[in-house]
């Protein structure tokens, strides 16, 4: 299967077809908008956007929300780094958050977002995210639109086939990009002894129906190679999940030339209801691992840290029929199921064509027992038996597709930088649009579930010299949006986005802007440090430990005079925000800290550890300009040295006699 | 204020106009008031869970349903809705009656907005004043620019001697402080 020869020629091919085919060059951007494009993205001031799009930032680690079509920001919400802007890993109660089985990790590369699902429609009730690096999946209230779970993946590296989740979100998956001998062992062996030691291992994660709690329910044993994305079966297909693999070579070097050898990679289908009847039969191994379970509690506005040492595992070399191996052409990124859950489209990065898989032939094939061999024990589909058909010459550099639900797929090219549209019973192309430029994921609302709202696509460009003012050596990735009501593909509107967007989804703002929390009931509030009113604030000192209970409500802190710190002392500032009412953060900052600052959520209590580094008086104040008097809202805190004997004193707005004889006389 | 921002959209529209060379101003009139309408003021916003702001305690109660009257006439109810913080002292029905006849039909004619917002206004001050926090001989700088001197005797705490807190309500953005009077700003000096 192998084939040395066929490479260059294929090259070639491709570089003759990208100076040649006409219709593949992004056209001049200025003819590429017309006139109506700015009133279909215009949304007027003091309306709401129509859809909320979740946006992966990449790089930054974090998750920015968009309203669509306007493109505003309306969020950043931190998940794998830590953020100076919501103060999320900075203050006591977030930092556990960070946590791994490895410590505390500050920043990390979010790659995907994924919408929960019932009955294979979105329901608004929370986005998951994958950390790549250190593989981590989380999930984010959208109540609160806060972290509210991460969870860590043993066994893993290179978390990119995440966080992919089952048509009611029972499984949330993550499937391992780099194969790494397993925790397990001792991994201290030659990286050339990767097809005896390397695994690639995929999670299931189980999903608490109720609550959204995330367990890992079983992981599955696969051979060494790079799972790249996944998709969920779903209706007649519910059951299954599909991952596209490539370094089927398992090439330990050098993946640019020595994962590209081999004319088909896979696309890997897993049978996980068979998965579930081998677990629920005992056939699964524990093994004793090391991760991390975060978990953000929304009553006591503090996260705990738990790490884990079990983890069930299925080989699925051993358990024949859970994995089955679909021959995909040419390192295949982008695996997607149409709405009705009997196509699979694989997109193969350096592919001439986009492979259409049948559900209904997959599955007669696996019966039929139609397998033209096997690969490190996992049998492997005769490509024919499962093929629907091919989508001959559709452009450059395949990457992923999305659905409208109607018939037909939208695929970006990353090479030709374009966006094409076919019909998927009939596998012809009918439209295509360029991009500004080189396009990875795209997102229709709804666009991977069983009911997409199709009328928008958004696709996300990693690519924009000349789209925007230059901002030295870096420039922004774009998101493009384009109205696909009609039978051409409109560009609409570009905007920036932060970091560099992977994939995105997109939800009508109905199913989420009526939960949004307004803020957190303080009689609800199970802080161990909470101060519910003026009354009770307080600071108490244990040895060297100072806590401070401190009230922030407009516009002042109770107490704001605090004396007798000293030196060698370590303060915990609690501080509540006593507002009941919808968007009145306080913010916390006082001289000195090494830390950083706190905002603080109206009914919150988040805490900042402050140790003084030198006697003297140091002021703090809010940081979010919260009303008319927040200039106002300030106080002093007095340090003294370690041996004086300055009492601990705290006071707000008592007219205590000045002691400077300059102004008492 | 509201004029004025009234004004500045015309400004701005006829801007928008002279740059898009647009063949009629009706169509940037139809944006501008799309926009007033779109955003409604801070007071529109539906919101039955947070604690209510100052408004929506006076609108809540019987007691003083001409002071509301007198703020949406004064154009007052979006500032109040605002971030704050106020302290409003806010005179009942009764305390209204007890004006000279004729006087509040007269201060709420469109000509008599001005009038009506410097006495309105006289009854503001920036922070959350409570209770506790006035004292006896304390003067009160106004919204208006005026003062308020603050007496206390025997409990009971007077604004200029001719009003008494009667009830002190917290709200979100501020304190309402129910009076049995209302106040009349000094004359201005021409």
């Amino acid at each position: 299967m192998k084939n040395f020869k066929l490479f260059p020629v294929a090259l070639f091919v491709s570089i003759v077809s990208l100076l040649f085919v006409d219709s593949c060059k992004p056209k001049n951007a200025g003819n590429a908008v017309t006139a109506d494009a700015a009133s279909k993205s215009y949304v007027a001031p003091g309306k709401y956007d129509e859809f909320y799009n979740f946006v992966s930032g990449g790089f930054s680690g974090q998750m920015s929300v968009y309203g669509l079509p306007s493109g505003r920001l309306l969020r950043v919400v931190p998940v794998f780094s830590v953020d100076p802007e919501k103060g999320y890993g900075y203050s006591e109660e977030t930092k556990p958050m960070l946590n791994t089985s490895r410590g505390f990790v500050p920043w990390d590369d979010l790659h995907h977002s994924e919408l929960s699902q019932t009955n294979g429609e979105i329901d608004g009730r929370w986005v998951f995210a994958n950390a790549n690096n250190t593989p981590r999946v989380a999930r984010i209230d959208l109540s609160t639109f806060r972290t509210a779970e991460i969870i860590e993946l043993p066994n893993s590296a290179g978390n990119h086939s995440s966080p992919f989740i089952t048509e009611n979100t029972e499984y949330v998956v993550a499937g391992t990009r780099f194969s790494v001998p397993p925790d397990n062992v001792n991994g201290d062996v030659p990286i050339n002894s990767y097809k005896k030691n390397f695994k690639g291992t995929i999670s299931f994660i189980s999903v608490d129906k109720a609550t959204g709690n995330m367990n890992i329910a079983f992981q599955l044993k696969c051979p060494g190679v790079n799972f790249d994305l996944s998709h969920a079966g779903k209706g007649k297909s519910h059951g299954w999940f599909f991952f596209s693999c490539y370094n089927t070579e398992q090439a330990n070097t050098l993946l640019e030339v020595n994962a590209s050898q081999r004319d088909k990679d896979f696309i890997m289908a897993v049978n996980w209801k068979k998965a579930e009847e081998y677990l629920k039969a005992g056939k699964g191994q524990k093994e004793t691992v090391k991760y991390a379970h975060n978990i953000y509690d929304e009553k006591n506005h503090t996260a705990t840290s738990e790490l884990k040492t079990e983890v069930i595992v299925l080989d699925t070399k051993e358990l024949k029929d859970i994995c089955y191996f679909i021959p995909c052409p040419k390192s295949p990124h982008g695996c997607d199921v149409d709405p009705t859950g009997e196509y699979i489209v694989g997109s193969g990065k350096l592919a001439a064509l986009i492979p259409v898989f049948s559900f209904d032939k997959l599955m007669n094939a696996i019966t039929a027992k139609d397998f033209i061999g096997d690969y490190d024990g996992i049998p492997v589909v005769k490509y024919e038996s499962a093929l629907y058909g091919e989508v001959k010459k559709p452009g450059l550099g395949p990457l992923h597709t999305e659905f409208d639900g109607k018939g037909n797929a939208i695929t970006t090219f990353f090479v030709s930088s374009e966006i094409v549209k076919w019909n998927i019973k009939d596998l012809k192309v009918l439209d295509r649009a360029s991009t500004y430029y080189s396009p990875g994921h795209l997102c229709i609302p709804g666009g991977d579930s069983k009911k997409p709202n199709a009328k928008y696509v958004i696709v996300y460009n990693k690519i924009t010299k000349d789209r925007y003012l230059p901002t030295g050596p870096e420039l922004a990735q774009s998101a493009q949006i384009f109205d696909i009501t009609g039978d051409k593909m409109q560009l609409i509107l570009d905007f920036p986005t932060i970091g560099e967007p992977h994939y995105a989804q997109a939800v009508s703002a109905d199913v989420i802007k009526n939960n949004s929390l307004k803020f957190y009931k303080i009689e609800e509030n199970t802080n161990a440090f909470v101060t519910k009113g003026e009354s009770s604030a307080k600071v108490v000192r244990k040895d060297k430990r100072v806590d401070i209970y401190i009230t922030a409500i407009r516009s002042h802190f109770a107490p704001d005079n605090i004396e007798g710190i000293k030196m060698g002392d370590d303060v915990y500032w609690h501080v509540t925000n006593l507002e009941q009412d919808w968007d009145v953060p306080h913010g916390f900052a006082i001289k000195n800290a090494s830390n950083g600052e706190l905002l603080v959520m109206p009914g919150e209590t988040q805490t900042l550890k402050w140790t003084p580094e030198k006697p003297g008086i140091f002021p703090f104040y809010c940081t979010d300009f919260c009303s008319a008097l927040h200039q106002e809202m300030q106080g002093y805190v007095r340090v003294s040295p370690a041996n004086s004997s300055t009492a601990l004193l705290f006071s707000t707005g008592k007219n205590v006699a000045p002691v400077d004889s300059a102004v008492s006389k | 204020m509201k004029n004025t921002s009234r004004l500045f959209l015309v400004i701005l529209c006829a801007g928008i106009v002279s740059c898009n060379n647009a063949p009629e101003t009706t169509t940037t009139k139809t944006v501008s008031a799309d926009t007033i309408s779109a955003s409604g003021g801070q007071e529109k916003v539906k919101d039955n869970e947070s604690e209510k702001d100052i408004v929506k305690v006076a609108v809540s109660s019987k007691d003083h349903t001409t002071l509301v009257a007198a703020l949406k006439q004064a154009d007052l109810v979006t500032s109040l809705s605002n971030a704050g913080p106020f302290t409003v002292f806010a005179p009942t029905n009764a305390a209204f009656d007890k004006l000279p006849a004729g006087t509040v039909d007269g201060l709420m004619k469109n000509e008599k907005k001005e009038d009506l917002q410097n006495i309105l206004q006289y009854h503001v001050t920036l922070s959350a004043l409570k209770a506790d926090a006035l004292h006896d001989g304390q003067v009160l700088g106004m919204v208006n620019g005026d003062n308020v001197t603050v007496t206390v005797k025997d409990g009971k705490i007077m604004l200029n001697n001719s009003a008494t807190i009667v009830a002190s309500i917290p709200a979100s953005n501020g304190m309402v402080h129910v009076i049995d009077g209302v106040l009349l700003p000094p004359e201005k000096k021409k």
